[in-house]
């Protein structure tokens, strides 16, 4: 379980995050929603220790983040694994050691086991016979498969997805859609996703956590959220211009 | 007070900028005591900044040594002191060109591919990826780099000190009809180990300040394209003036 207890976090003179408050449950699949620029990858950012926040805290199973030593906190993130939005894939590795990357870096594994395994996480994604190719030969979808396959390849308990969907076509998206929850049901994994893309919010959201202004509006099942009558909440899920949200 | 003002604000703006380079080579040479090192992450960077830099070090020693010659052998003539040609050549190339030209040849080719890779790893959230995936990026990315440095600059060096010297030779010996035995004679009677020695040690400092400033420069990038590109630039002149800054104090302590 990950708790984020009245996080607060500025960058210069921008408050970003001004006293979050999120629980994320074991097992299921939290979205954070909200406005490009809300701050919802610096949330994300804060799960995994790549940000500390100025005030607060970040609870995973218990352990508060800033108490914990480089060495335990390393011990941590192997817990974690991690899709960026534009998959982040090292450009000097081929796919298949990009996949293999964590279980090179934290076992005693032989190139070809990591390559089997890395074939086998692939499979999971839907890619076959990629594993040789460098990821400037790959889509923006492919990419993205082999970003997910690399997250799970060390079998994480907690995923984060950073806009998992993000410029992807419709058929793609919907293709990583359900490897989210195909991922989820297979290997019982605690998720966090970060979008603006509501049909992928309520396909894969157990639990739906709204961001505004520096706080969360609104946390509530993909159903509660839909019939919301918080009209900050309302405006977003709808997409309308007219409302408090005032696009900048 | 404006001028005070920026002037001020500069200064302190560039010793701090100082001092996280500082933190962050004492942090990598504190890396390099934890095993395992990643040897094949070693090699592959001896590869870019060592190997990969040989034919523009060699070339650019060579035609360095020849025109050392022609010019001292100018010069020398006026006052019959042709012979010295060898001196001059091997002193300067051992002592100061073969280490500067090979640091500043190295701080354009390997240093700003150090950058521009770093930096483009670091807006592509690569850099990032690694944390996540509970692998140090000073470690990973930055000890290999610093490594590489401190260990090919010297061995580029020792080419470009016999690659000019023999540059220096052929027209010494075979453009400008200088004897070849008082030649060599000359060569040899008036270098000594030290000043050899003492250029390795110029480009063995030399390779770490390349390295630790463009690995910085490209920790640091922000922004895209651009960022990547400032990064690049900035790597390349800075370590180009601490290099021939730093040479002169060296130089002021070794000889």
């Amino acid at each position: 379980m990950i708790e984020l207890i009245d996080l607060h976090k500025s960058f210069n003179s921008k408050k970003v995050l001004q006293g979050i408050n999120l629980r994320i449950e074991q097992g299921e699949t939290t979205v954070i929603i909200g406005g490009s620029g809300s701050g919802k990858s610096v949330i994300m950012k804060h799960i995994i220790g790549i940000l500390w926040p100025d005030q607060g805290k970040v609870l995973v199973d218990g352990k508060d983040l800033a108490s914990l030593d480089d060495r335990s906190l390393n011990e941590l993130r192997k817990k974690f694994g991690m899709l960026f939005q534009y998959a982040a894939l090292f450009d000097s590795l081929s796919v298949w050691e990009n996949v293999g990357f964590g279980l090179r870096q934290h076992t005693h594994l032989s190139d070809r086991e990591i390559k089997e395994i890395a074939k086998e996480k692939l499979a999971m994604v839907g890619l076959r016979g990629v594993e040789d190719l460098m990821p400037s030969e790959l889509s923006g979808g492919m990419k993205k498969r082999v970003g997910l396959a690399r997250a799970i390849a060390m079998e994480p308990e907690i995923l984060l997805y950073d806009e998992p969907t993000t410029g992807l076509d419709p058929i793609m998206a919907d293709v990583i859609n359900g490897l989210v929850l195909e991922l989820k049901r297979r290997l019982n994994v605690t998720g966090v996703a970060i979008t603006h893309d509501m049909t992928s919010a309520y396909k894969i959201a157990d639990r739906i956590a709204m961001l505004y202004q520096g706080r969360i509006q609104q946390v509530g099942t993909p159903e509660e959220i839909r019939n919301s009558k918080d009209p900050v909440v309302h405006q977003f899920i709808t997409g309308s211009a007219v409302g408090p949200i005032v696009a900048v | 007070m404006g001028w005070l003002e920026v002037l001020g604000s500069r200064t302190i703006f560039f010793v701090e900028e100082m001092g996280r380079v500082a933190t962050l080579l004492i942090q990598s040479l504190r890396w390099t005591l934890y095993p395992p090192l990643g040897l094949r992450n070693i090699f592959k960077q001896m590869e870019a900044v060592g190997v990969n830099s040989i034919p523009v070090v060699l070339i650019t020693a060579l035609s360095t040594g020849m025109v050392l010659a022609l010019q001292s052998y100018n010069g020398f003539r006026r006052f019959n002191a042709e012979s010295l040609v060898g001196t001059v050549v091997s002193l300067s190339m051992t002592r100061e060109l073969g280490p500067v030209l090979t640091g500043l040849i190295v701080a354009g080719r390997a240093g700003a591919a150090m950058a521009a890779e770093l930096g483009t790893m670091k807006v592509t959230e690569q850099i990032d990826a690694l944390t996540t995936m509970a692998v140090n990026p000073v470690k990973y990315l930055i000890v290999p780099r610093i490594l590489a440095g401190l260990m090919m600059l010297p061995i580029l060096t020792v080419f470009a000190d016999v690659i000019g010297v023999a540059g220096g030779y052929f027209v010494g010996v075979n453009l400008l009809d200088v004897n070849p035995v008082v030649y060599m004679r000359r060569t040899y009677d008036y270098l000594e180990l030290d000043d050899i020695f003492g250029g390795l040690l110029k480009a063995a400092v030399f390779g770490m300040i390349i390295a630790t400033i463009s690995c910085y420069k490209g920790f640091n990038t922000q922004g895209g394209a651009e960022g990547v590109g400032k990064a690049t630039t900035g790597a390349v002149v800075i370590s180009s003036m601490l290099i021939l800054v730093s040479d002169y104090y060296m130089t002021a302590m070794l000889f």
